[in-house]
């Protein structure tokens, strides 16, 4: 440990972990995503800024489908916790069935037939962006409020109807969209058969007849291997949950303020390994180890599909392994904007996870890239970037989109802060809402277009830039690299990529800062590191 | 004009009057209904809107219980479009008598009145913001019932029938020959024009004012007028009634009904029913009753305070039950009260009581219908209209019971999502919503204009739930004013008499549901203001109503919006500057408002 150095959450300081199974009983509920609807004024602000009423008729707004509809739906109908399936004949459906009231346990005598849940339909096309929540200013957690409304309306089984006209609903194929972590597992090891497969265009239209994915919707390729397989086979250990009680007296970690705990998410593990590569590289170019803890899916694909239930085992799954490392005083770093977002903001917004455990994860998970710029504004960064200049040392202009979940964050955009070091570089804010993928909505067959159009602008504006001059883009969310590669043909990688690239670039010893004490964890509490996350968006997965 | 044979005129269109004017039609009986007002503004349309199931009553009236158990099946069954069942806790906390649980569940079964006992754990399950320490949790049949809904229903049901109804025209006089009524003189309160009815009978269902119809007639109605202050949350933190399993007291039911919930009330004695105010301390006792049941009750969104009367008839001692007589003499304080000649009203059954003025004031033709409760409108109606038919000797027997209302499957109940789930098939979006909150269109706007118009905003809300949301006003009021100035089109208008009521000249004849034949001439085109000014009373009317009810809750997200609403209609349209009947709109403004 270096001389002075404490860990920035001292063991004694953590708090105690709850017993497994550990009910909330009696919810405040004031402080429920849905109840914040209580707060909406009717100003309008976050129908000026919804980035998909701007493209379609077919979604009425935030406020319309938030707050305001909220106040027609019953407690089941705005809790996917407390939702279940409801028995409704699939066929034939009128929209008058819909106009009946549910069934209530209610009192003696009071039983009526099954009906469902939700009064809900057009909720479906909010994407989850969380543009509405963060400008909302009374507070109201309008994303948030969709998301819960739109798993319930999911959870109903029979197809609703929209202007008489039943809308194809794909319980199978929004279920699939959510197992990002069992489809990596099947990918993976075909990667060559299933990339050529995701590669023709006439399979692609197959599946979209099939399963309801567009054809031209933005797929990622599977990594020939994952990012785990790789660690473990360089002689990396892969802690079992459980493990970081080993810190210190074995050795077997190095102590909090010599490592980082990296959350890859699936990604990164999956389809883009480099990224990975790229985060433990900047990593140990600072002077910190990678611990690669026990992890699945964060469950924001689930989430944003409806798979509440799903979602919450996953997160208690993580909550579990994460929280021992937390509480030994370690700072999660992940890549992963969805991932961040989620562990940050959304176990407790989205699943109601809100113990001491959940609360410690989201206080110690960073941002990569806000770590990076919070290294450096401690003067603890290593800045001996080599350059990316292009030929004939002209500065590149790297083209930058913030993605909707880091904004949700509520931390600024550190990329740009961080990738102006970099020699030769010129990052440019792109400054559009929204690419439109929003995680798994655009690639949806009816999402597709309306996608497409509110990402329209910011394909414009790359298209804009010469590829000779620009070769690539830079965007810190996965699913928002792959739509903006799909739509503009223009490479996009991870800002810590660059990064990576540009301490490659530069003398193999890059030099320490010479006024810095060299780099170190931050030992400051997680209070004092900044802006906390906001309560976010349900930015998709 | 000679006037108009009737065979009942009707005085007072709240639930009981309207169920009797559908009544008597159903009869056979040609009846006109009148109200001072609009339709159930009155104590109908200004209670919790709750369903009883009886249980509230089984402890210590067990009349009303019994009445309540039935009319709750009734009505649920021929009123179903302006009920919610859904489904009531009685709930026991620990701030309530340990003792009263247990009297309570054996006074349901002895009753006859449904009710289970359920762990408080699925209680909390069912409602999980009720406190979380709740000791004993049953589950009875209350549900939710809108009055308004319930108004119209029998008010459709009774023109279908021959029945009429004339709102805002106030009886202001009885002419009586030989112990018997022979005219009534009808005054329509917008235009002041007065007709003449001769009814065969009259039936006095005045509600708090029955004792000065009573009185019109030279007969003597006492009534104890208990104010029962109400506070209206933004949303629903439950969706079943709750209600506290002790002895009936202040505050102590939260029923959701519509969007909102509603808990009250508070109780105190007043002694006019048009005139009574609603006191911080008032407020804050209901609050912090609220919390008692949702502990996050108080920090929820309060959107108004609103109060009604409860007419409570006050028998004369030769009008006491036996039965009423010993529950008096039980209780030592009331027993001395007898003594001395007056009567404990405290201690009186809440039932109803059909007065036949013939044989206790000498006025053959004169029956009047007073206390009683919403859920047993029904019942009221059908016995005093069983009076009058044999006065008039009708033969019919009733059949309010028996026809559903609303449709021959009698319509299906309300449900919460029932209106958002009818704009989502319909594709769903607020480009025509006047009334965003409440999700009211411009086409049901127009709907109700077309059958009601000439009429207020405030109507308006009645009908369609306009301004009844979070922003109570704030962004309805202005369009729904353009609605009504539409409507006008620039004919010529007068406002006048009581703020906020519209008359029209030269257009339809006022409100009404129903014709009357040989009723009164529409008002001719005055020399009144025109178009602009209708708009102006339409919108300031409107706008004091709705901030009569915010400012006795104006704090925290209520008083956020309310400034925003300022901001709108003062800042931005100037509505301050309107002069209405010679009077400068008594909205919050610097140096006038009492915020």
């Amino acid at each position: 440990m270096t001389p002075g150095a404490q860990p920035y959450l001292p063991p004694a300081a953590a708090p105690p972990l709850p017993a497994a199974g550990a009910a909330v009983i009696g919810l405040d509920v004031v402080r429920l995503a849905g109840f914040t609807a209580d707060a909406c004024l009717k100003c309008n602000v976050c129908n000026t800024v919804c980035p998909v009423a701007r493209v379609t008729d077919r979604f009425p707004g935030p406020k319309y489908v938030g707050p305001q509809a909220q106040r027609f739906r019953s407690d089941q109908a705005r809790s996917p916790q407390s939702a279940r399936p409801q028995r409704v004949p699939r066929s034939p459906v009128t929209p008058l069935s819909l106009l009946e009231p549910p069934a209530r346990p209610g009192g003696p005598g009071r039983q009526t037939a099954p009906r469902p849940l939700s009064p809900d339909l057009t909720v479906d096309w909010c994407s989850g962006c969380g543009f509405c929540t963060r400008a909302c200013p009374a507070g109201v957690e309008i994303a948030e409020i969709n998301s819960r409304a739109r798993a319930v309306l999911r959870v109903q089984n029979a197809a609703p109807r929209l202007a008489g006209v039943p809308l194809r609903r794909r319980p199978l194929r929004d279920w699939a969209l959510g197992q990002t972590d069992l489809l990596g597992r099947l990918g993976v090891p075909l990667a060559p058969l299933a990339n050529a497969f995701l590669g023709s265009r006439r399979l692609r239209s197959l599946v979209q007849a099939v399963a309801g994915i567009h054809r031209d919707a933005p797929v990622p390729r599977f990594a020939g291997r994952t990012f785990r397989a790789a660690w473990r086979r360089a002689g990396h250990p892969l802690p079992r949950p459980g493990a970081a009680v080993s810190v210190g007296a074995d050795g077997r970690f190095p102590r909090p303020d010599r490592a980082v705990v990296y959350f890859h998410g699936c990604a990164a593990n999956y389809q883009e390994p480099r990224v990975a590569e790229s985060v433990v590289a900047v990593l140990a170019r600072n002077g910190l180890e990678t611990i690669v803890p026990d992890q699945v899916c964060c469950g924001l694909p689930l989430i944003s599909n409806g798979y509440y239930a799903e979602a919450r085992r996953k997160a208690t799954r993580n909550i579990a392994s994460l929280a021992e490392w937390a509480a030994a005083g370690y700072r999660i770093v992940t890549a992963s904007t969805s991932c961040g977002h989620t562990l940050k903001a959304e176990y407790r917004t989205m699943l109601d996870l809100d113990d001491p455990a959940a609360r410690s994860v989201a206080g110690a998970t960073w941002d990569i890239m806000e770590f990076l710029a919070d290294l450096h504004e401690s003067g603890r960064l290593d800045t001996q970037f080599g350059s990316l200049a292009g030929p004939g040392g002209t500065a590149r202009p790297l083209l930058y989109h913030a993605p909707c979940q880091l904004r949700s964050q509520g931390i600024g955009l550190p990329a740009l802060d961080l990738l102006a070091l970099v020699p030769g570089l010129e990052p440019i804010d792109l400054d559009h809402d929204c690419c439109g993928v929003a995680g798994t909505y655009g690639l949806k067959e009816e999402k597709y277009e309306v996608a497409m159009a509110v990402g329209a602008g910011l394909f414009d504006k790359i298209r804009a830039v010469d590829p000779a001059r620009a070769p690539a883009a830079a965007c810190d969310s996965e699913t928002c690299r792959w739509q903006i590669e799909r739509a503009t043909g223009r490479p996009t990688l991870h800002p810590v990529e660059f990064l990576a690239e540009a301490y490659r670039a530069a003398a193999p010893s890059g030099q320490r800062p010479a006024d810095g004490p060299g780099p170190s964890v931050d030992d400051r509490p997680a209070d004092a590191r900044g802006a906390p996350p906001e309560p976010g968006s349900t930015a998709s997965a | 004009m000679t006037p108009r044979v009737l065979d009942v005129l009707v005085v007072g269109g709240g639930a009981t009057g309207a169920a009797l004017l559908r009544d008597l039609s159903m009869r056979g009986a040609r009846c006109l209904l009148v109200d001072k007002g609009d339709f159930g503004t009155g104590t109908s349309g200004r209670n919790h809107g709750l369903l009883h199931s009886g249980a509230r009553y089984v402890v210590k009236d067990e009349i009303s219980a019994l009445q309540c158990a039935r009319e709750n099946a009734v009505l649920s069954r021929v009123a179903a479009p302006a009920i919610e069942p859904t489904g009531g806790l009685f709930v026991a906390t620990p701030d309530d008598p340990p003792d009263y649980a247990d009297g309570f569940a054996a006074a349901c079964a002895r009753a006859g009145v449904a009710c289970r006992e359920i762990e408080p754990a699925e209680a909390l399950r069912r409602e999980p913001a009720l406190r979380p320490d709740l000791r004993r949790a049953f589950a009875v049949s209350d549900g939710a019932i809108d009055p308004w809904a319930l108004i119209e229903l029998n008010l459709r049901s009774a023109v279908h029938y021959g029945g009429e109804a004339l709102a805002y025209h106030r009886l202001v006089g009885l002419q009586l020959a030989n112990g018997r009524i022979v005219g009534a003189e009808l005054a329509d309160v917008r235009s002041g024009s007065t007709f003449r009815v001769a009814p065969r009978m009259v039936v006095n269902a005045a509600g708090p004012w029955a004792g000065r119809v009573a009185a019109l007639a030279g007969a003597e109605v006492t009534l104890t007028l208990g104010k029962g202050a109400l506070i209206v949350l933004d949303r629903r933190p439950v969706d079943s009634v709750v209600a506290r399993c002790h002895p009936p007291s202040d505050g102590d039911a939260l029923v959701p009904v519509h969007t909102v919930a509603i808990l009250g009330t508070s109780s105190v004695t007043v002694h006019d029913p048009d005139r009574y105010a609603i006191s911080p301390a008032e407020i804050a006792h209901l609050m912090a009753l609220g919390d008692q049941l949702v502990p996050s009750f108080s920090a929820s969104r309060v959107l108004r305070a609103y109060a009604g009367v409860r007419p409570l008839y006050l028998p004369r001692l030769d009008e006491l039950q036996p039965r009423e007589r010993a529950g008096l003499a039980a209780d030592p304080a009331a027993a001395e009260a007898l003594a001395a000649g007056r009567i404990d009203s405290r201690r009186l059954t809440r039932a109803h009581r059909v007065l036949d003025h013939g044989p206790r004031d000498g006025i053959a033709n004169l029956v009047s219908i007073v206390g009683g409760k919403l859920t047993t409108c029904r019942l009221m109606a059908e016995e005093t209209a069983d009076t009058v038919a044999a006065k008039l000797g009708l033969g019919t027997p009733c059949r309010t019971a028996d026809e559903p209302m609303g449709g021959a499957d009698g319509g299906r109940p309300y449900w919460l999502g029932h209106r958002l789930a009818e704009r989502e098939v319909a594709g769903g979006g607020d480009a025509d919503l006047v009334c965003e909150c409440e999700l009211v269109s411009a086409g049901d706007i127009e709907r109700f204009l077309d059958e009601r118009w000439p009429c207020s905003l405030d109507d308006l809300r009645r009908g369609t739930r306009l301004g009844m949301g979070p922003c109570q006003g704030a962004f309805c009021t202005f369009r729904a004013a353009a609605r009504v100035g539409e409507r006008a089109g620039g004919r010529a208008a007068t406002a006048t008499g009581e703020r906020g009521l519209l008359v029209a000249a030269g257009g339809p004849s006022p409100v009404e549901i129903g014709r009357v034949a040989d009723g009164p001439e529409p008002p001719e085109p005055g020399d009144g203001p025109i178009g602009p000014a209708l708009v102006d009373a339409a919108l300031v009317g409107f706008l004091e109503e709705r901030f009569r009810g915010v400012r006795p809750v104006a704090w925290g997200r209520q008083l956020q919006e309310a400034w925003f609403e300022a901001g709108v209609y003062l800042g931005v349209l100037g509505v301050d500057a309107l002069v209405v009947d010679g009077q400068r709109p008594c909205l919050p403004e610097d140096g006038r408002a009492e915020l």
